[in-house]
């Protein structure tokens, strides 16, 4: 054990490398999950089409080989990636895969009402999405995103194959130097439940704040639903 | 030309072996993931005084870490405590406590989602527990458990490729054998890829049709 | 052979299938209550939904507890049930105890309860068939699990039943396939066939579309005047209860208020709860 608290210093490095990583490519993933996940609720074949094909690969596919094929396949294109960056790519374009479903689901489970008393407002398709659909949907969509978010700190720990030095490839490193298999492993076990039960008590608090929103949201989807076309009509 | 054709058609008996071996791991694994995390479920709901606890803090903990990291401790530390076994049972009992953790979840919400109403009329008519359980409760909490059951499925599909960093031979770690002994990955990694897609995607959209099938009522 | 309507039994005395006893003899057990709450309270929180209440139902009654939403009426027959438990008091029921709780107490279901329970029967608002059985099914499980009967003879009166409450050519449907009417009607059945010595009804038909109460009510009114089961009712159809009640019961804010003979309840309130209660809901 006393081994552990002589590389600490070591560790600490490679826990600031894994949350680098996650920073990173969480960004990427949410990048990802709103043009994909909004592309697919076009109703212009041509977006929705391609925005479906990377969707259902990058889920379809596993992670892992995808972070191996951009680091060690894509050579033979030419591009030679740093292993951070084929680790990022690959984690927050396959993440940002299923955030792109969430992002489509939480959408257009919004009820029906929404879309059409924006339509009778005169709206344009890209007001009602910017001004009622999307805000109402970001409460919904919390859950999910945490728990993609949650999924993606875990997966940061693959990076580690792909020679990334993150908290797990110095694991090992302090493992091979030490011998201390057990003591190295399960700190490392231990820190990254304690990152995920912060990350965990960030969404809650995420969820929490924009819960506040809803009693304005509510109003404002009051006003609209009061506002319908059979109002408009009848006050001809 | 970057692609080598010839070189593809060559390694794919290798990669099919592997696929095999994946989806060996995969069905054992989720075969002990549905009944550990049956198991874990009840334990739960019944509320053993200390038991229930311990349970639910370990899934939990499982759920919150990496599916990696828990490999390389049953593979690397528990052989220290005397418990060792070859790297594909470990492989295949590992990712199925992993999973586990979800399904006891998946198993839980299930069991929540039967109205209350199916418990009282159990009560009013005296059904003995066992019963109520059996007969009453747990077929209606299956209609959302099995979509999810097949969704974790394919989920642990791809994700059983960790399992090649202990070093079981499935299919991603027969790509990348092939990667380091010849030097040429893009034609593995690539077909790897493909491979893992043609299963799960075909698979992904069953189950899918399950969901919309087994989709609660009103 | 009568005519079948889709809307319940045949008229005339029957009872033998029921309570399995001749008609007009009605089943006395030591001469007192067949339901007794003794000083029973009930606090959800801060909010008393039951206050010391004592109340008794006697063998064979037939009787409809009214009264406004969150008078704690429902409460009553779900700690009949033993679905809630009471914070105090005690309840008997046919001479054995149901509950017998202190302030305080931890509340465990005791095997005597189990046993007591038995003597029960309940019809809910929201019908609580088992939707992946049969019709028949759901009829004969606790007879045979329960009463430990054999499915065949299980069958053959839970076929009966079915053609009682007018559901015999349903036997092999399932629930979803059912109207609201029809569904109730199985429920009605189901607790028969356990020959429950008390039956409860908690607002059976308030959760059915308008046109479907009747069939409903036609199978409770039979029952009233064919058996000698002792029926606890908690309804908003008032002429139906007063058409068929021994005894009306006026609850609130977690007390009776008034209770006597529907003539009385529903001609000539003495109470001012009462009066006002019957203003408001007579008015629509």
């Amino acid at each position: 054990m006393s081994a552990i608290i002589e590389y600490a210093p070591l560790l600490w490095q490679g826990l600031m490398t894994t949350i680098l990583v996650a920073v990173l490519s969480g960004a990427l993933c949410l990048i990802i999950a709103f043009t994909m996940g909004l592309a697919r609720l076009s109703p212009h074949w041509i977006v929705r089409w391609p925005a479906g094909v990377f969707i259902e690969v990058f889920r379809g596919t596993s992670l892992i080989v995808q972070m191996f094929w951009f680091f060690y396949a894509l050579p033979f294109f030419g591009i030679q990636l740093n292993p951070l960056t084929a680790a990022v790519l690959a984690l927050g374009l396959n993440e940002g895969a299923y955030a792109a479903e969430v992002v489509r689901g939480a959408i257009s489970s919004r009820a029906k009402g929404q879309t059409e008393a924006g339509i009778a407002l005169g709206m344009s398709p890209a007001q009602r999405l910017r001004r009622i659909l999307i805000p109402q949907s970001i409460p919904a969509m919390l859950p999910p995103f945490g728990n993609v978010m949650v999924d993606l700190l875990k997966n940061t720990s693959l990076v580690s194959l792909v020679t990334v030095t993150d908290l797990t490839f110095r694991a090992q490193m302090i493992r091979s130097t030490t011998g201390e298999t057990a003591a190295v492993f399960l700190t490392i076990l231990v820190m990254y439940f304690l990152l995920s039960v912060l990350l965990a008590m960030l969404t809650k608090w995420l969820e929490k704040r924009y819960a506040l929103d809803r009693r304005a949201l509510a109003v404002q989807r009051k006003a609209l639903r009061q506002t319908s076309i059979k109002d408009k009509v009848g006050s001809l | 030309m970057i692609w080598d054709n010839a070189f593809a058609i060559s390694i794919i008996p290798m990669l099919l072996k592997g696929l095999w071996v994946t989806v060996q791991l995969t069905l054992l694994g989720t075969l002990i993931a549905a009944v550990l995390g049956l198991i874990a479920a009840v334990i739960r709901r019944l509320q053993v005084p200390v038991l229930s606890h311990i349970v639910t803090f370990m899934v939990i903990f499982v759920r919150g870490t990496p599916l990696l990291i828990q490999a390389y401790v049953a593979f690397f530390v528990l052989p220290i405590y005397g418990i060792s076994f070859n790297a594909f049972t470990t492989g295949v009992v590992i990712i199925g406590i992993n999973y586990s953790a979800y399904m006891a979840e998946v198993y839980r919400s299930g069991i929540q989602g039967v109205p209350t109403g199916q418990w009282e009329a159990a009560t009013a008519l005296s059904l003995p527990a066992a019963r109520t359980w059996f007969r009453v409760i747990l077929p209606q909490a299956v209609r959302t458990v099995i979509p999810m059951l097949g969704n974790y499925l394919i989920q642990m599909f791809k994700d059983s490729a960790v399992l090649s960093a202990i070093t079981v031979v499935e299919l991603m770690a027969t790509a990348q054998s092939i990667g380091t002994s010849t030097y040429r990955y893009l034609e593995p990694l690539t077909m790897a890829g493909a491979l893992f897609f043609l299963v799960s995607y075909p698979a992904s959209r069953l189950v899918n049709k399950l969901e919309r099938r087994y989709a609660p009522k009103q | 052979m009568h005519p079948s309507n889709d809307s319940g039994l045949p008229g005339g005395p029957r009872t033998d299938r029921i309570t399995g006893l001749p008609t007009g003899s009605a089943p006395i057990v030591d001469g007192g209550p067949i339901v007794a709450f003794d000083n029973v309270s009930k606090n959800w929180g801060d909010n008393q939904v039951l206050k010391a209440l004592n109340f008794n139902v006697n063998p064979g009654e037939k009787v409809s507890i009214i009264g406004p939403s969150g008078s704690g009426k429902t409460t009553i027959l779900r700690i009949l049930m033993t679905l809630e438990s009471p914070t105090e008091g005690q309840v008997h029921v046919d001479g054995d105890v149901l509950w017998d709780v202190k302030r305080g107490d931890k509340i465990r279901e005791t095997k005597v309860m189990r046993n007591t329970r038995r003597k029960i029967g309940m019809v809910f608002q929201g019908f609580n068939l088992f939707p992946h059985m049969t019709a028949l099914e759901n009829i004969i499980e606790a007879p045979v699990h329960v009463l430990g009967m054999n499915k065949a003879d299980a069958r053959e009166r839970g076929a009966e039943l079915l053609k009682m409450v007018g559901l015999g050519a349903h036997m092999n449907h399932t629930p979803p396939q059912m109207s609201g009417g029809q569904q109730q009607r199985v429920a009605i059945a189901r607790a028969l066939a356990m020959r429950p010595k008390v039956l409860l009804f908690d607002e059976p038909t308030s959760a059915l579309d308008p046109e479907l109460i009747g069939e409903v009510l036609n199978v409770i009114r039979n029952l009233a005047n064919s058996t000698d089961m002792t029926m606890l009712m908690v309804t908003h159809e008032m002429r139906f209860a007063e058409e068929i009640s021994d005894r009306v019961v006026m609850f609130d804010q977690g007390q009776v208020v008034e209770s006597g003979p529907p003539e009385q309840i529903f001609k000539n309130p003495q109470e001012e709860r009462t009066r006002a209660f019957l203003q408001a809901v007579l008015k629509h």
